[in-house]
């Protein structure tokens, strides 16, 4: 059984934000949440880095851990999760989540926050897979369709990476020896147990 | 190895924090730790600079260093924080266990006292009556115990529920539930603040110290040996129960104000202190309740009937609170007794 991951090769992400963009439509994203974004490091000096990063679908998820009513969970393929007839928009999840991945829409009154909102890595939720209620709730199930997340998909370096884990550190192995540089897994010491430095 | 190490500042801070007069060792650590990670950060990005020159970035990505993003929103530019795992872990272990235990010490403290001792019942009653308790102070009294009651029910559950609850109830009903004690707790939350501040500032004029009372806390109230310590207005016990509502009801309210109102964009940072110090006060005052609604009910007699007709039998006055009762009668002479036909 596949273990999805995405990774984010920051020698090649040029910070052009289609992985931000493509999320958003695909997805039809709550206004004033983005799944997905692009931190630049060192921001106009020599040598600036920029990495894509969303729900990294930890292995052992904060977000699930702290959740007050459990509404986590982990399909076969390793993807985090969430069922939003279940969340009570209390916030926690965005208080542990190292990536920053969950958000809220923030549009009720007296501030009070709606579901939570995060990447899917376009697996969808707990509806019925490619139904009218998924899409509204959790945005497009393509991973159902046999396709991978279209912010990787559309990326256009290649930088952003998503599939399964040994597939994505196969590719990026390949390309760490071809370059000489140092293969840095980013976030994946984070988010995965077995996701040590070394790929 | 590195989070280890992080965690343990972050951790020396938040105790730090909460032992006010320890801010100069905190600092301390803090500036110790930091010294000693800069070292050997600085160490590794030297043996590995030749193999990529940006090697420190990821190390220092890893303790939360901002860039920039075009996308906006709180800490957007933040890749990684790690006090999120600390918070996780301080609140799903000691801030679940420290917290169960306790209550479960406090309620079996306040069960052997019953069993062992028994209500403490008044020997006969006069069947004359003193004026306790105003109708404004039974009205701050009573909303004060409904608001605090209904907060501490949908707020164990929403500590407790998915470990007590969730097995029992389903996951489906269980998360019905939580949607109605979610913003219950919310709305229920300034009602209690105004009964919190109006109690506070209506009782304080009975809650400073006397000489006598340091009598009753080496006597534990006489709790233990049934023997009826000098007490004023309120008994040292309650006064300690005033300060504590006082000084705990602060960290109650101003962590429960910040984790209500994230539309102001308060950092995560802020957000999970103020969910530690929530359960930690929280905790502590549902602790107090326990005593505090058992001394007033089953533990002595003639005690409720205070807060519910706001007059007590003169006989509880004399037994419970004798300087009390000897300053209303030296200042209104009988007329403060009133008898039994003028009390109905």
């Amino acid at each position: 059984m596949a273990r999805m991951k995405f990774l984010c090769d920051s020698e090649r992400c040029i910070e052009c934000n289609g992985c931000v963009t493509a999320c958003k439509n695909e997805n039809e994203v709550p206004w004033g949440v983005n799944r997905r974004r692009v931190v630049t490091l060192g921001d106009g000096e020599p040598g600036e880095k920029s990495i894509s990063v969303a729900c990294m679908h930890c292995s052992d998820a904060p977000c699930a851990a702290v959740c007050p009513v459990d509404c986590f969970y982990t399909t076969d393929d390793g993807i985090v999760l969430h069922d939003k007839d279940i969340c009570i928009g209390c916030g926690y999840c965005s208080y542990a989540c190292p990536f920053g991945a969950p958000q809220f829409p923030e549009k009720e009154a007296f501030a009070v926050r709606g579901k939570m909102d995060k990447c899917t890595f376009c697996a969808g939720g707990p509806e019925e897979d490619g139904s009218e209620a998924e899409f509204e709730k959790y945005g497009r199930n393509r991973v159902s369709e046999g396709k991978l997340p279209l912010c990787a998909e559309m990326c256009a370096t290649k930088a952003l990476l998503a599939g399964d884990g040994d597939e994505v550190a196969d590719i990026f192995r390949e390309r760490s020896m071809k370059r000489s540089s140092r293969p840095d897994t980013w976030g994946w010491d984070v988010a995965y147990k077995d996701g040590s430095h070394e790929i | 190895m590195k989070s280890k190490r992080q965690r343990s500042r972050w951790l020396a801070l938040f105790l730090g924090g909460l032992v006010a007069l320890t801010a100069p060792v905190s600092l301390y650590l803090v500036l110790t730790s930091s010294s000693v990670s800069a070292d050997s950060d600085s160490k590794e990005a030297a043996g590995e600079a030749s193999a990529n020159p940006r090697a420190e970035y990821w190390r220092a990505v890893r303790h939360g260093v901002e860039g920039y993003s075009a996308v906006t929103g709180p800490e957007a530019n933040v890749l990684i924080q790690d006090s999120g795992q600390t918070w996780r872990e301080l609140r799903n272990g000691p801030g679940l266990t420290i917290s169960a235990w306790l209550m479960a010490a406090v309620l079996l403290a306040v069960g052997l006292l019953q069993i062992f001792k028994g209500t403490w019942k008044l020997d006969y009653r006069t069947g004359k009556t003193i004026p306790r308790w105003s109708v404004f102070d039974r009205v701050i009294h009573w909303g004060l115990t409904v608001t605090f009651i209904l907060l501490a029910l949908t707020g164990l559950g929403l500590l407790f529920g998915r470990y007590v609850l969730m097995p029992l109830m389903g996951k489906e009903a269980f998360g019905a539930m939580s949607a109605v004690s979610k913003p219950v707790h919310d709305y229920v939350s300034p009602f209690f603040i105004a009964f919190l501040v109006l109690s506070v500032a209506a009782w304080m004029k009975y809650s400073f110290f006397k000489s006598y009372d340091w009598e009753w806390f080496k006597k534990v109230g006489g709790y233990l040996t049934r023997e009826h310590v000098r007490a004023g207005f309120i008994n040292a016990g309650e006064k300690v129960w005033y300060w504590f509502l006082f000084l705990v009801g602060v960290v109650v309210v101003v962590s429960g104000l910040l984790l209500l109102t994230p539309n102001f964009e308060w950092t995560r940072s802020t957000m999970q202190l103020s969910s530690l110090f929530h359960i930690a006060s929280g905790i502590g005052l549902i602790c107090f309740s326990f005593v505090h609604i058992y001394m007033a009910t089953i533990g002595n007699e003639g005690t409720f009937e205070a807060m519910v007709g706001g007059e007590v039998d003169e006989r509880w006055a004399q037994l419970h609170h004798d300087a009390w009762y000897d300053e209303v009668v030296a200042e209104q002479g009988s007329s403060g007794v009133k008898t039994e036909s003028t009390a109905g």
